[in-house]
């Protein structure tokens, strides 16, 4: 098991979405190390020709009929949304100048 | 009527079917104890009086007009703040969904109006329901009733410490790795996980999803199993629920008999490490099930070792992308200086939205799941949730239900384990084998310990779909130790005295 580096953490949130001060790296690299190295337990496990699971009712494909029915309205939707102008969700600029 | 808030659900049902009381009093008894007392205990996160009594009000009207109404109608319950109420705020305890109000109702809360069941308020929870403690709330942590420096439990520690508390009989919880067992344990209650796919997830905002299920807590085993029946059923809306008929858990609360049951003592939980007092206890209430009858052996669950490491893999992979979803883009928290780009938009709101714990377990999966890393840890934990599973199932051709003390410990201090989240993840030992596998299990007050007089559970394990078998266990459990304490063991509360 390999050390969790301050550079580690931070590529971890910039994937994951999650602005973190340079403060809190240390700590999250500490932490993040004694969580990994514990559940890097699982490698002990001989698992060769297991399945994995990744459900535990081994439902798959629940097919309904395609009927238009009655959904939200897009007030009632929008009423939670952070910002909305013209009955849709208002977004800041995703592409760089126009 | 003497005081309305000490009965249990089946009680009140009985009072409220006969018109000794009505709806509307039941109601007002449970909100002025809360309003009088939650200040201390802080197991709610919101409270609506004015729903709940709307509520209660309907229930009067239908039964004045003797229109049939079910045995709970005008049962009062608390609901943990993750699943949605239309109308009502929906926090997840977490403040990237603060002030969100839910324009639709989760399925379990429609069940729960269709039975005429009145909802006292929302229920405080570990953020995304990520703990074990409920002191990963982003607003504040709730007291256990029984000792108010200790942990009510987690993640449902809102729910178990509002039922513990007599502010409700009823209350739902969700459960991804204990989330009802471990609080319902450490407060002297009864809590269900019924079988994944047995209670539908639709509006139950998701952690885990492969493994979430919501489920009842009560102050006894037959109000839990009136509870999980309301709840339980197929659901279209929820593609993973089970198209079955719902076990007959009110039935087999009933029985009091486990003659001839063959139990399993999970031989991997308990030893060293875990608390006297809980041991003690487990080993009282297995002498119990020997002397009422039951062939009670060990049973080697080999791959339950492994349990901890699966699920701390699992979970937060999923996690780290059910959580993908908040990003200030339609609901919830945004933080925009109107200068921004969208990435920084939802850097900046994740970032202020969501607490450690959350942040924490969001990095865990997105590292599990990253390419380099994912047939190491993903993968290859889901081929061990298989081998537990299997040992499981397995053990099930031998016996009838597994048993194991729910937790390793009674409840903690406040702030003792809030920096050590190994430490805290341990307390979900016993409860993570049942829930990787999928299969119910529940938990059921067998005392308190020696050494610090809280509560101690045993956990009852089932399998998949038979969910009654447990709750027979849990009804001879509680019957048997109830003629032994003359009262329930929540009877032996302390008396809670408000703040001034």
């Amino acid at each position: 098991m390999s050390r969790i580096t301050r550079e580690e953490v931070a590529n971890l949130a910039r994937l994951a979405r999650l602005e973190l001060p340079d403060s809190e790296l240390d700590e999250y690299a500490k932490q993040l190390e004694i969580i990994l190295e514990s559940v890097a337990k699982v490698g002990e496990v001989t698992t060769k020709d297991v399945k994995p699971m990744s459900h535990a009712t081994g439902l798959v494909n629940i097919f309904r009929k395609d009927i238009a029915k009655e959904s939200l309205s897009r007030d009632e939707i929008l009423r939670s949304a952070p910002a909305s102008e013209d009955d849709r969700f208002r977004v800041p600029r995703i592409l760089d100048e126009e | 009527m003497s005081d309305l808030t000490k009965l249990s659900a089946n009680e009140l049902s009985a009072e409220l079917t006969k018109g000794s009381v009505s709806a509307v009093e039941v109601t007002k008894a449970h909100l002025d104890r809360i309003n009088s007392l939650d200040k201390t205990v802080q197991s709610f996160l919101h409270v609506d009086d004015e729903g709940a009594l709307k509520q209660a009000q309907l229930v009067d009207v239908s039964r004045k007009e003797k229109k049939k109404v079910s045995a709970l109608a005008g049962v009062p319950l608390a609901l943990k703040d993750v699943l949605t109420q239309k109308g009502i705020p929906t926090t997840c305890g977490s403040k990237i969904l603060e002030g969100w109000i839910p324009p639709y109702d989760s399925t379990v809360v429609t069940k729960l109006k269709n039975a005429g069941i009145i909802i006292l308020g929302k229920t405080n929870m570990d953020e995304f329901a990520m703990g074990s403690s409920t002191e990963n709330s982003a607003y504040f942590s709730t007291k256990n009733p029984w000792d108010l420096t200790k942990i009510p439990g987690g993640s449902s520690g809102g729910s178990s410490a509002a039922v513990s508390a007599f502010f409700a009989p009823l209350a739902i919880g969700t459960d991804t790795g204990g989330s009802i067992r471990q609080p319902a344990a450490v407060t002297g209650i009864v809590g269900a996980k019924p079988s994944y796919g047995g209670v539908s997830r639709f509006g139950l905002v998701a952690f885990a999803s492969s493994l979430d299920q919501a489920g009842p807590f009560a102050r006894t085993v037959l109000d839990c199993a009136m509870l999980h029946e309301v709840m339980a059923g197929h659901d279209p809306l929820d593609s993973t629920s089970i198209n079955q008929s719902v076990p007959e858990v009110v039935k087999a609360a009933q029985l009091k008999d486990v003659k001839g049951m063959k139990i399993g003592i999970i031989k991997e939980l308990g030893g060293q490490g875990w608390q006297s007092g809980v041991l003690n206890r487990f080993n009282e209430a297995v002498e119990l099930l020997t002397s009422l009858g039951a062939q009670v052996k060990e049973i080697s669950i080999p791959h339950s070792l492994y349990a901890l490491a699966t699920y701390y893999l699992i979970a937060p992979s999923e996690a780290s992308s059910n959580l993908a979803r908040f990003d200030g883009m339609r609901y919830g928290l945004r933080v925009d200086d109107g200068n921004l780009s969208a990435e920084e938009v939802m850097n900046k709101t994740r970032q202020k939205g969501f607490g450690k714990e959350v942040k924490r377990r969001i990095m865990i999966g997105t590292y599990a799941l990253s390419s380099g890393y994912y047939d190491a840890y993903y993968s290859q934990a889901q081929k061990v949730r298989s081998l537990i599973a299997q040992d499981l199932n397995n053990a099930f051709k031998d016996v009838d239900v597994l048993i194991s003390p729910t937790s390793p410990t009674t409840a903690w201090g406040l702030g003792e384990r809030v920096n050590d989240p190994m430490a805290m993840y341990l307390a979900d030992l016993a409860t993570l084998p049942p829930s990787l596998a999928g299969i119910p299990a529940m938990s059921v007050p067998i005392g308190l310990a020696n050494e610090d007089k809280l509560p101690v559970g045993l956990q009852i394990v089932a399998p998949f779909m038979n969910d009654e078998r447990m709750y027979r266990v849990a009804g001879a459990v509680e019957a048997a130790l109830k003629t032994k304490w003359n009262g329930l063991l929540i009877e032996q509360i302390p008396n809670l005295v408000g703040v001034k």
